[in-house]
């Protein structure tokens, strides 16, 4: 089937006074209907970037600069503006992570919603005011509170609000941006359980932006994991977190405190990611791997093809098998 | 006075609490009375040297402020702390010197809590300045403290500023900062929620390490359940202002008593793609915690509360040898 979005060879560079910055640096991946994808990675590995890539609204100081985006059909990068903007929230809506900043403070919820509906929507006051309605139903809000100001709301409240306001028109996909990062545990889960529930039922084609491998386990049915402005592997949710192929995240599996099982002592993946305005030559996680050879610090590996399956760039994806057995010894991971 | 609490615990709450006024609004001219907001209420705990504890609870539960009253950053509006068996309310001069070089505060956010402006050595030489520790002792101190966190020692940091350090090393510098004074006791608010995963488990371990070898009695403050698991071998539960469920970390995760701790736990994704999760066993958000709170703070989203809940306050009893719990059904 055709997926939704298909994202080829994206490179997006950021002008600093230090010199240019490749944030994105080569790609691609596709979002197939009715799926959610996780867009996983660490601060300042370019997630974000390329979902502000996708929803049309980068920073001023970035560019696109080369690559694709295949959104039904025709090229979002190559279309022109007003095409971009009209396709946005009728088509590409997108869910803030921080929701408290997102409502305007002095308008009522419902008028928010309502003139997203009008404006955007072409509907009458009348069916604005009834699918507002469907919609507060929808995420779990009572409609009578419709008429109640943002600061009336808790913060688990106006992350559904927002949420609303990202299905109102019933667009072809919905980008959300670390929706629940701000969010305590408890309100955190509720508003994973509204975006799964609503996945399921309305089968929302969805970019999903986090750090958090449990929310990628909790609602995902592919990853992409990006390292340093690349992809690095993706493939369906269970293959990359349960046999990894690239040594970044047979590290990460070691690297962070778990509620069940055994106790077991962390192992760091020593070191830092790069500095994207000099990036070391090769693999970009070479400096930090433990399983890296010569040809790692020199021959490039930037291109993932991106069938329906899984891939890896390393050039040892090949004895995968044996470097993930290696991976779990801390001893793998101590500095030399 | 508890089950399982050794007679002379080094820092230990009684009764403590802390009220903040709600700002003044308009409608004060017209003598309308504003209910305080009570941030900690009646909160008894005690830590032992070379113990770790962890202060568990979701934003706003007063975990912070609980911490920030063990350090005297801020006076209490009732009850006390004692430090060593003394009260810590009217320390003043150089025994309030004393005391701080003995607790520390290991801050949240690495990225601030630097000044930019101060070179790593003088950042870390800093407190000892500051309580009037003999010059001639700074720099082996603070190799001493760098070693410590398992950081190169510091003729690698000559020159340089914060700016030009990674995450995971800023949080080790705040981390050897605290220790530069060789405290008894630290309290460390959230000290890993600003770092990535991968260097995350590298501070983690650094803190664990310090804490048993250097004999440290420790609070963790954390939203993050693994976290605690990880580094703490008490936990306390919090929950709008009071603790509700206290016990050995492993016991206390594994069998969850109070209502409120098993939502907690039940609300964790884990990062697994087979989970099976139940249901969240809880209702609504947390209530205001402005005005005198009457019966159980958690019985309006509690799904087991009674008529008795909305009455009685429960009060901590022991259950077991080792364990606390606030709770009318349990």
């Amino acid at each position: 089937m055709e997926p939704v979005l298909n994202v080829r060879n994206l490179v997006v560079e950021y002008r600093t006074p230090r010199g240019v910055v490749r944030a994105v640096d080569g790609v691609s991946f596709t979002v197939p209907k009715g799926k959610i994808v996780g867009l996983v990675g660490e601060s300042g590995c370019g997630k974000t970037t390329v979902a502000r890539s996708i929803t049309g609204v980068l920073h001023p100081s970035a560019r696109i600069a080369a690559g694709e985006m295949i959104f039904k059909g025709r090229d979002l990068i190559k279309s022109p503006t007003e095409h971009w903007l009209d396709m946005r929230w009728r088509e590409i809506s997108f869910v803030p992570q921080s929701a408290m900043n997102s409502l305007d403070p002095v308008y009522r919820i419902g008028t928010q919603i309502e003139e997203v509906l009008v404006e955007r929507g072409g509907k009458s006051r009348v069916e604005a005011r009834k699918r507002a309605a469907d919609l507060f139903d929808m995420v779990g809000l009572n409609p009578g509170r419709l008429d109640e100001y943002p600061h009336q709301f808790s913060g688990g409240m106006r992350q559904r609000v927002a949420i609303a306001l990202a299905l109102a028109l019933n667009p072809s996909l919905v980008i959300a941006d670390e929706p629940v990062t701000a969010l305590d545990v408890i309100v955190q889960r509720q508003i994973l359980d509204v975006i799964r529930e609503l996945q399921r039922k309305l089968s929302l084609s969805m970019i999903l932006v986090t750090h958090d491998i449990s929310v990628v386990a909790y609602l995902t049915d592919k990853v992409v994991v990006m390292y340093a402005g690349r992809i690095v592997e993706h493939g369906p949710t269970v293959d990359v977190l349960e046999r990894p192929r690239h040594p970044y995240m047979m590290g990460l599996n070691n690297a962070f405190p778990d509620l069940e099982g055994e106790t077991h002592d962390l192992v760091p993946i020593d070191g830092s990611p790069p500095d994207l305005a000099s990036p070391p030559p090769g693999c970009r996680f070479q400096p930090r791997c433990p399983f890296a050879l010569e040809r790692c610090g020199t021959e490039d590996i930037s291109t993932l093809t991106d069938g329906d399956g899984a891939a890896v760039a390393c050039h040892r994806s090949g004895e995968a098998d044996d470097l993930r057995v290696r991976a779990r010894e801390a001893a793998t991971w101590m500095p030399v | 006075m508890d089950a399982g609490m050794s007679a002379s615990p080094l820092i230990e709450a009684r009764g403590l609490s802390k009220r903040f006024a709600t700002p003044a609004r308009l409608s004060d001219i017209f003598g309308v009375k504003r209910p305080d907001v009570f941030a900690v209420n009646k909160v008894n705990l005690s830590i032992e040297a070379g113990e770790s504890v962890g202060l568990l609870g979701e934003s706003g539960c007063g975990k912070t402020t609980t911490g920030r009253l063990l350090l005297k950053l801020i006076d209490p509006s009732e009850g006390d702390v004692l430090f060593d068996g003394a009260p810590i309310s009217d320390l003043a001069g150089d025994a309030l010197i004393a005391f701080r070089q003995r607790a520390q505060l290991v801050f949240q956010n690495p990225f601030d809590a630097l000044n930019p402006r101060f070179t790593i050595e003088r950042a870390l030489a800093e407190p000892l300045v500051n309580t009037g520790v003999d010059s001639a002792t700074h720099r082996d101190r603070v190799e001493k403290a760098l070693a410590q966190v398992k950081l190169p020692p510091l003729a690698r940091f000559e020159g340089l500023f914060p700016h030009q350090l990674s995450g995971g090393q800023l949080q080790r510098i705040v981390l050897a900062r605290a220790l530069v004074l060789e405290p008894a006791f630290i309290v460390a608010d959230e000290p890993v929620s600003m770092l990535d995963v991968s260097v995350r488990a590298g501070v983690l371990n650094v803190m664990r390490e310090v804490r048993s070898s250097l004999g440290l009695a420790a609070l963790y403050i954390s939203h993050d359940l693994a976290l605690v698991r990880y580094v703490c071998s008490r936990t306390l539960v919090m929950y709008l202002g009071r603790i509700v469920e206290e016990g050995p970390t492993a016991e206390l995760l594994k069998a969850p008593l109070h209502p409120y701790t098993r939502a907690l736990i039940q609300a964790v994704p884990v990062p697994r793609v087979d989970q099976q999760r139940a249901p969240l066993p809880i209702m609504g958000n947390v209530s205001d915690a402005r005005g005198r709170p009457k019966g159980c703070g958690f019985r309006e989203r509690c799904p087991l509360a009674l008529a008795r809940c909305a009455e009685e306050e429960p009060q901590l009893r022991p259950i077991g040898a080792e364990r606390r719990v606030a709770c009318h059904i349990v």
